[in-house]
């Protein structure tokens, strides 16, 4: 701001905009702390906002299941597995589009974000049938191709993007100065890079943990990841709050972590590009 | 970078993402317009017979495509507004100067990181449970009726959820762009006269347009196809007050077992994503050329 | 060494010919500059000798070697681009290193080296500085560090100095004007500054569309230009055109009279007109003079003058310095 704020101004905005931020905030808060009563208190009414009888009793519970290890694993697995080979699908090629642009690159860039407009129930017919008989049904395999192919568009136009912004007069000078391609990617290319893939693996690894509808449709036991698996909490004889919040809580915290490291990209990387 | 080896160089490295995507594009969407001409039932063992138009005629008859329909154009609708209302004021007070902003931010930000199981079941059961939700503790305390949320107004729950999570989305959006906006410009109008309101109807909202329109784009290819938040919640009940054209094609396929009608529904599913799609490319492609 | 030959050069861009068939030869040791408007294929020319972009015909030579086959790495030539182009992650002494790394030369001798480029250049306190640390004129400095610790056969370019503000880019001028006389290594300089082009080079070559209009040393460009482009493009103010009567006495279509060969006088002989604008910067006075048909004429007249705008004058051109041009446009020599 070029102008002094008022006071006033600073304190009517600085109330307004926390207790916004504390209504949206909310649920979660909630979630937490229900996670930390028993499930007499998590259904108790009038309900106990902070002097309740805290216990971690349910994270033990949760942390016994085996099951729950077991979907977190596959949640990591299919997240990071997805991500990793995308990147490596997507970093050549959002390289060769950024540095070695033709006629054609902004068609098939395009084309490239258009394959992503596709409403995955569009095609489940098709997919489900083709992992029946390919015995991919209830795999990792299964959800980390799917989950790879599902980002591949936003992964390789965020690098696009990341890539467009390294000056391609500072490649040009490494050429100068006698150094390979190789080389020019190694010592140049690469270390000026890495903020822009660090925050391509982190934005992908938030969308392929979160991914509910393919996780949904094609796991069942064996590869379900946590989405399917706290959904298996919404039958009706599973009435157990305080554990339903403290597994939820353990699936959202990591990766609330990682979004509030990545905030920035994710506008970039969701907009496409439109909006910096 | 324009030499002849370069260029060789490149091509070589893009081929492979493009194949994979091209497959990814044809094969499935082949298949499906291939399975919509046939009647093709799996609990019918493998008989399949060419039908013609025949599963369209029945899809887009089926008196649950004309709800779904409905519902799901409620759906999109009421979330794209609300978030959008909602999402302006909260992004113009982000902007103001604000003691701890970025924590604040951090709390708007983060339920758009709640995977949407989760966030369906804890609305659904801490929030709005007719007897135990703190909504219905809350409506007590005044005195009021709770609402049993997913029996009375079904839909609306649901929208009040998928709300929450893309409010995040929206405020983020338009947050950034408001931070671009130049604040010489706003400086300008001010030198000019213009007073808090005719800045932010002059300068301001013109200036949100292009992400207003972004978000609507984005966030309305989302919202045609939400489904966890269904499935785990309402299962598209009660009758068909919650089902969405996504939820619908889900049913006749891995609940029916019909795969014709199933694939019919699909393709429908992916004429209306086109036409919103048509409008983001070529925004997003505009602005490739700057 | 580092003599340069280019022989019948083209380039095109799909069906645009941004290079039409350039000839040209440069001498070992030489400050060469290449100056035209935006567009006229400098840089092009610059970066088709760098081997940043690949010829469509004709040859390139290097002390008599055909290089339009060799990658950039291995032509010898080293580049200071408009932007500088530093590495950002890496510190100055990193930026100017990297060239010789590249080469494979040992540690200690690269110590050597990068030391003794930023004591020429100054530079010696900010050797660990990243560039983002540095100060325009300082980054500028780093990049030609970085071309001439490799001791290449020719320094490359490529209108380095137009990011600076003006005090700086006289400075940075007079500096680099030096340094090459010192290494005496060839220097290829392109700029659209008419007054960097007359002040920096041995030769320059006048670019427009594509095509060299004239190349020679720049007295030579002043006093014979060979044609009204190179004509209007070098001098400053710019040179005066007349057509019609005025130039048939003299028997051209066109004739050409510099402003400060235009003799200024209350009246008498010559071209009347009313003084539109008069700047007095006291070392100069620059008259902008409404000439009727003629036009608007430039004078300029060492030293103060009282004349102020409004006042009726009489311009008349010094015969031996008026330059004639034929109907193409091109000089007639006498």
């Amino acid at each position: 701001m070029a102008r002094m704020a008022t006071n006033r101004r600073v304190a009517i905005s600085t109330v307004g905009a926390w207790l916004a931020g504390f209504l949206i905030f909310f649920p979660i808060l909630w979630m937490v702390l229900t996670s930390f009563k028993t499930e007499l208190e998590a259904f108790a009414i009038p309900p106990s906002f902070l002097f309740f009888h805290w216990t971690t009793e349910n994270y033990a519970t949760v942390q016994e299941r085996s099951d729950y290890i077991h979907h977190a694993l596959n949640s990591i697995i299919i997240a990071g597995g997805s991500t990793l080979i995308a990147l490596l699908i997507a970093i050549p090629a959002a390289w060769s589009m950024a540095f070695s642009p033709t006629k054609r690159t902004k068609d098939v860039l395009l084309w490239m974000l258009s394959t992503k407009m596709m409403p995955p129930v569009g095609v489940l017919v098709p997919i489900y049938l083709i992992w029946r008989d390919f015995g991919l049904l209830d795999s990792l395999t299964g959800l980390v191709i799917i989950l790879c192919l599902g980002n591949l568009p936003i992964v390789i136009w965020m690098l696009f993007t990341y890539f467009k912004e390294i000056p391609k007069d500072i490649l040009e000078a490494a050429r100068m100065d006698g150094a390979t391609i190789g080389r020019e990617l190694i010592y140049v290319l690469t270390p000026m890079a890495i903020p822009g893939l660090a925050s391509t693996l982190l934005l992908n690894l938030i969308l392929a943990w979160n991914e509910a509808f393919w996780t949904l449709n094609l796991s069942t036991l064996n590869a379900a990841p946590l989405t399917v698996f706290i959904a298996s909490y919404s039958s009706p004889e599973g009435l157990f709050w305080a554990k339903l919040s403290a597994a939820s809580t353990l699936a959202i915290a990591p990766i609330l972590v990682l979004g509030w490291f990545s905030q920035r990209q994710l506008v970039r990387g969701l907009t496409f590009g439109a909006v910096k | 970078m324009a030499t002849r080896q370069t260029q060789l160089l490149a091509r070589t490295l893009l081929t492979p993402a493009v194949a994979l995507l091209f497959v990814w594009m044809i094969v499935p969407l082949a298949l499906t317009i291939y399975f919509s001409t046939l009647h093709y039932n799996l609990l019918d063992g493998d008989t399949q017979q060419f039908v013609g138009l025949e599963n369209f005629r029945y899809f887009l008859t089926d008196p649950a495509f004309l709800a779904s329909l409905q519902n799901t154009l409620v759906l999109v609708g009421s979330v794209l507004g609300l978030t959008i209302l909602l999402g302006i004021p909260l992004a113009l007070l982000l902007d103001q100067p604000v003691i701890g902003r970025s924590f604040v931010r951090l709390m708007v930000i983060a339920p758009f990181f709640v995977m949407p199981t989760v966030s369906a079941l804890v609305w659904k059961n801490l929030l709005m449970h007719p007897v135990s939700g703190l909504f219905a503790w809350i409506a007590k305390s005044f005195g009021l009726t709770p609402i049993d949320w997913f029996n009375d107004a079904p839909l609306f729950a649901i929208i009040l959820i998928v709300t929450w999570q893309w409010l995040p989305f929206a405020t983020l959006i338009l947050l950034t762009a408001l931070q671009s906006l130049d604040e010489e410009q706003k400086e300008a109008a001010e030198m000019d006269g213009a007073r808090a309101l005719s800045t932010f109807v002059y300068i301001t909202l013109p200036h949100l347009a292009r992400p207003i329109t972004v978000v609507i784009l984005i966030e309305t290819i989302f919202l045609l196809t939400v489904f966890a938040e269904i499935f785990v919640t309402t299962g598209g009940g009660p009758g068909l007050q919650t089902t969405n054209i996504a939820f619908l094609i889900y049913s006749q396929a891995l609940i029916q077992y019909d795969i014709g009608s199933a694939s019919a529904g699909g393709l429908v599913a992916v004429v209306i994503a086109n036409i919103v799609a048509f409008f983001l490319v070529r925004i997003v492609g505009r602005n490739l050329e700057a | 060494m580092g003599q340069i030959t280019l022989q019948d050069v083209q380039k095109s861009f799909g069906p645009v010919h941004i290079i039409k068939g350039a000839n040209l030869d440069i001498s070992d040791g030489s400050f060469v500059v290449f100056v035209g408007p935006s567009g006229c294929g400098k840089t092009t020319l610059l970066r088709l000798i760098a081997g940043l972009e690949d010829v469509t015909g004709g040859s390139i030579l290097i002390d008599g070697k055909n290089v339009v086959d060799v990658p950039p790495a291995k032509r010898g030539l080293s580049m200071v681009f408009q932007s500088y182009a530093l590495y950002p992650h890496m510190s100055v002494r990193g930026n100017i290193a990297f060239g010789l790394k590249m080469a494979g030369l040992p540690k200690a001798e690269i110590n050597r080296k990068v030391e003794a480029a930023a004591a020429t250049l100054n530079l010696t306190p900010y050797l660990d500085r990243k560039p983002r640390e540095l100060s325009g004129g300082q980054r500028q400095r780093v990049a030609i560090g970085r071309a001439i610790v490799r001791e290449p056969k020719a320094f490359l370019f490529d209108e380095p100095l137009s990011n600076l503000d003006a005090a700086l880019r006289v400075q940075m001028r007079l500096e680099v004007t030096r340094l090459q006389k010192q290494l005496a290594t060839t220097a290829i300089y392109v700029t659209h500054d008419q007054v960097e082009a007359m002040t920096m080079a041995d030769k320059i070559v006048v670019l427009n569309a594509g095509r060299i209009e004239q190349y020679g040393t720049p007295l030579e460009l002043y006093e014979k230009p060979a044609n009204l482009f190179v004509a209007g493009f070098i001098g400053s103010p710019k040179m005066n055109f007349v057509n019609g009567a005025a130039a048939a006495k003299y028997g051209a279509a066109t004739i050409g009279v510099r402003p400060e060969h235009l003799r200024i006088a209350r009246d008498g002989e010559g071209w009347p007109g009313k003084i539109a604008v008069a700047e007095h910067l006291g070392s100069d006075t620059f008259l902008y003079v409404d000439a009727g048909a003629l036009g608007t004429l430039t004078a300029r007249h060492v030293g103060e003058l009282d004349l102020s705008a409004g006042d009726d004058i009489v311009l008349s051109p010094d015969p031996s310095r008026i330059h004639r041009f034929d109907k193409d446009g091109n000089a007639l020599r006498s």
